[in-house]
């Protein structure tokens, strides 16, 4: 059982720290014009945080107790060929739809 | 400034993000499901969405909270990972940092990483881009991910075990990054960087609190940008040659 005090302590503060934290340098640079060695930086932010955040997720995942799941990990290959090759929609539903299926082949092995 | 003076870009926005809804709806539904298994009231429950709207975050600290972790360690871990979005807000500001303060302090409110992912890669295809069809294109993307968010998160509260266990609900949230990074894999430098994040996050997943994640992030980024300046300066070379 969480206690409430502690509860809307931790979201009050964690609001507020994510908040500055999204707010930091849009709210702070505004329109200034950055220099071209951090814009060169910052054209990889999405591809340097996106894998790193999905990586654990796949090799252990929570879900399945932490150990890793060759589903899982056929699914989530699945899924990046298909954003790759063919975008966001078919990334989604390729993703769980091949997980579905495997999960229900091996039900029947 | 209006907050939607594009009404095409806004709703195009609202149109390219539409597939996330897909992710969205069993994500913040499983979060309102298992927040409520630990003992959240409802109203706790859709507060932590309304004032935080980052489902990892949220997460970690749940399952922190729930193993009893001190309160600087809940904070400490899920700030961690939410550190990211530092890194959308610097990427945002060449594309809407002109906004008015007003807009870009509701632009922050709502910076989750569907909104950053779909509207850079926007931004960046249509370089002559109006500011102003940027920001409605923001907004659209928005609506279409922070609404549901709110809703559904009150909804698997109210609902509980609406979304089975047996179709692998926590499987929405890697494929949801998978499908935001894999359209952005056009070039060596995506590539290199993609795969620097990937093996540092290996080799980094035994740091305390979630630091993993930044550092993986940092390196990549460095690497990405390495790989882009290597570009430049052979083309230059090459360029130097043919003038010869």
């Amino acid at each position: 059982m969480i206690d409430n005090g502690t509860f809307w302590l931790v979201t009050l503060v964690l609001g507020i720290g994510t908040y500055l934290i999204r707010f930091s340098f849009l709210g702070l640079l505004g329109g200034r014009q950055l220099p071209d060695w951090l814009l060169t930086h910052l054209r990889y932010v999405g591809v340097a945080v996106l894998p790193a955040m999905v990586t654990p997720m796949i090799l252990w995942p929570a879900a399945h107790g932490g150990a890793f799941d060759p589903l899982r990990m056929l699914a989530a290959m699945a899924a990046l060929a298909a954003g790759w090759r063919l975008g966001v929609m078919w990334a989604i539903f390729i993703g769980m739809g091949s997980l579905w299926a495997l999960q229900w082949l091996v039900g029947f092995a | 400034m209006r907050l939607i003076a594009n009404r095409q870009a806004y709703v195009q926005g609202m149109k390219d993000c539409s597939p996330f809804i897909v992710i969205v709806v069993p994500f913040s539904a499983l979060f309102g499901m298992v927040a409520t298994d630990a003992g959240l009231n409802i109203l706790q429950v859709v507060a932590m969405s309304a004032i935080v709207i980052a489902g990892s975050a949220q997460f970690t600290a749940l399952s922190l909270l729930q193993e009893g972790a001190p309160v600087f360690v809940v904070l400490l871990a899920s700030l961690a990972v939410n550190m990211r979005m530092a890194m959308y807000s610097a990427a945002l500001v060449p594309h809407i940092g002109g906004a008015s303060l007003g807009l870009r302090m509701l632009m922050a409110y709502v910076m989750v990483d569907q909104t950053y992912a779909v509207s850079v890669q926007t931004y960046e295809a249509n370089p002559a881009m109006p500011q102003d069809a940027k920001i409605s294109y923001y907004f659209g993307c928005i609506t279409v991910v922070c609404l549901p968010w709110y809703i559904c998160t009150f909804l698997g509260a109210l609902l509980g075990q609406a979304v089975p266990a047996s179709l692998s609900p926590d499987f929405a949230v890697p494929v949801c990054f998978i499908a935001l990074f894999a359209p952005m894999l056009r070039s060596l430098p995506h590539l290199v960087a993609a795969g620097v994040s990937i093996a540092a996050a290996v080799v980094f997943s035994g740091l305390p609190w979630n630091f993993g994640l930044i550092v993986a992030a940092l390196l990549a980024m460095v690497a990405g940008a390495q790989v882009e300046f290597w570009q430049r300066r052979r083309a230059a070379r090459a360029a130097q040659v043919s003038h010869d």
